[in-house]
């Protein structure tokens, strides 16, 4: 699939990024805010279900850094220009009036964070105005989160499951007509570079 | 585009939450929205309840409103939850209070009492249990209960054991507790300095004078106005120089209020009471 004119203008008109991803997308995630510039103008919000991810990827974004990266924190003000960490053994959600809420409940699919409370919590916050990719994962956490952000006018992508080191996230979206787009990860880099 | 049927909108929402305010006393118009639509959504599922059936239940069935007040109220907790924290309590904490004649810890939104049992036996390792009294408050009567009992799982002091050992206290977390079959309770000695009862600090007054008092965990369920309100009870609840916990992730985040008070720890949000 190649990128279309409607998936850039759509793109190009959010203001928010969700990245969802577990198992075999650290690298990818990080080759994408590595090359983010400074002008972004939207914000960057990534769950990803490993424990110590905001650590690992702190220390390498350090020397990369174009914009700002941080933990989120409760009742943060989401703002343009950053790119946004959930914390390990919460789970993040996202308010209407645009910041950010935690919640220590049950872990789902035996993950906190979990995707599928973001990005369900984003599509009512967000409507139409964001993107989210979901990437490699070995379960299916994000599917139906990303469901309903495609059902309330949110551009929609999953990775390629065939090129997904695991594709059992990506696959689960795909399976329920979650991901409007499925994409390669160059495709993916090649659609935010725009 | 958007044509998925809402199970409980966000007007529907505030009626419920004025429904519950005048049926059963319990205010949460406060409370941050996106957890608690996900938790009232939560019990519509399990019990497989619309929106009126869920209103008409509240409503008629007494009994039920207990249920509903259990799933609202997030009772996940654990002892010696994030470790470094009572390794910053030992390191930081304990040599001041160690100076008072008596120590009073109020931990506040204790649920099932985890907390407070953590802060009883870190009183106890450092030789601060006689002068010592913890005071566990929580919105939820049944949670209550259970923390008076100091009774947990074999397979969740098995999970919290672990915790201990990153605590940097000596020994183990099974010498303070005596196990039977596959439950394990809390060491009578370490209950006798302890006192749950029922505070809801969205309405409640002040009730003592503290050293410190812990509250973690609590704040992110509630919105900015009400976590000020809170700060505010909490700050004249303290003793000159007391201290005040929040979790990890959460911030003091009023101007008012950081003048109010020094930081202890960032990485532990440990804060202590400034006199002014």
């Amino acid at each position: 699939m190649s990128l279309d004119n409607n998936i850039i203008a759509h793109w190009k008109k959010s203001e928010f990024l969700l990245i969802g991803g577990s198992a075999g997308s650290f690298k990818l995630i990080f080759n994408i805010v590595k090359n983010f510039n400074s002008n972004l103008d939207k914000a960057v919000i990534i769950i990803h279900r490993k424990k110590n991810f905001f650590s690992e990827i702190e220390k390498l974004f350090a020397e990369n850094s174009r914009i700002s990266l941080k933990e989120i924190r409760d009742k943060e003000v989401i703002r343009k220009n950053t790119i946004y960490i959930a914390p390990a053994n919460y789970h993040t959600l996202i308010e209407k009036n645009g910041s950010f809420g935690l919640d220590v409940s049950e872990a789902i699919w035996y993950s906190r964070p979990s995707i599928d409370v973001t990005f369900e919590s984003a599509a009512e916050a967000f409507k139409g105005r964001c993107t989210a990719i979901l990437l490699s994962g070995a379960n299916q956490d994000g599917a139906l989160g990303l469901l309903k952000l495609r059902d309330n006018g949110c551009l929609t992508i999953a990775q390629n499951p065939e090129e997904a080191e695991m594709p059992q996230m990506p696959f689960a979206a795909i399976e329920i007509k979650a991901a409007e787009y499925i994409l390669n990860s160059e495709e993916i880099f090649g659609l935010l570079q725009k | 585009m958007s044509t998925e049927q809402e199970i409980l909108s966000a007007q529907q929402l505030d009626e419920l939450i004025d429904l519950i305010k005048k049926f059963h006393g319990f205010d949460f118009s406060c409370y941050s929205k996106a957890s608690l639509k996900r938790r009232v959504i939560r019990i519509m599922q399990n019990k497989k309840q619309t929106f009126y059936d869920l209103k008409h239940t509240l409503v008629n069935n007494q009994h039920f409103f207990q249920e509903f007040l259990d799933e609202i109220t997030v009772n996940v907790t654990e002892m010696f939850r994030d470790p470094s924290f009572y390794k910053a309590i030992n390191n930081q904490v304990i040599p001041y209070l160690s100076t008072y004649q008596h120590i009073k810890i109020w931990s506040a939104g204790c649920s099932s009492g985890e907390e407070v049992y953590s802060l009883a036996i870190l009183m106890n390792e450092t030789d601060l249990r006689k002068k010592s009294f913890i005071y566990g408050t929580d919105i939820n009567t049944e949670m209550l209960k259970e923390a008076r009992k100091g009774i947990y799982s074999l397979k969740k002091i098995k999970s919290y054991a672990e915790n201990y050992q990153y605590s940097g206290l000596k020994g183990s977390l099974t010498d303070h507790f005596t196990i039977m079959y596959d439950a394990a309770t809390i060491h009578s000695e370490l209950k006798h300095n302890t006192l749950f009862s029922v505070h809801n600090l969205v309405s409640d007054a002040i009730f003592n004078e503290f050293q410190l008092i812990s509250c973690r965990n609590v704040f992110i369920y509630f919105e900015s106005e009400l976590q000020e309100k809170i700060l505010e009870l909490f700050y004249n609840s303290l003793a000159p120089l007391g201290f005040l916990c929040m979790g990890s992730k959460e911030t003091i985040r009023s101007d008012r209020f950081k003048k109010k008070f020094k930081i202890i720890s960032s990485k532990e949000n440990i804060y202590q009471k400034i006199v002014t």
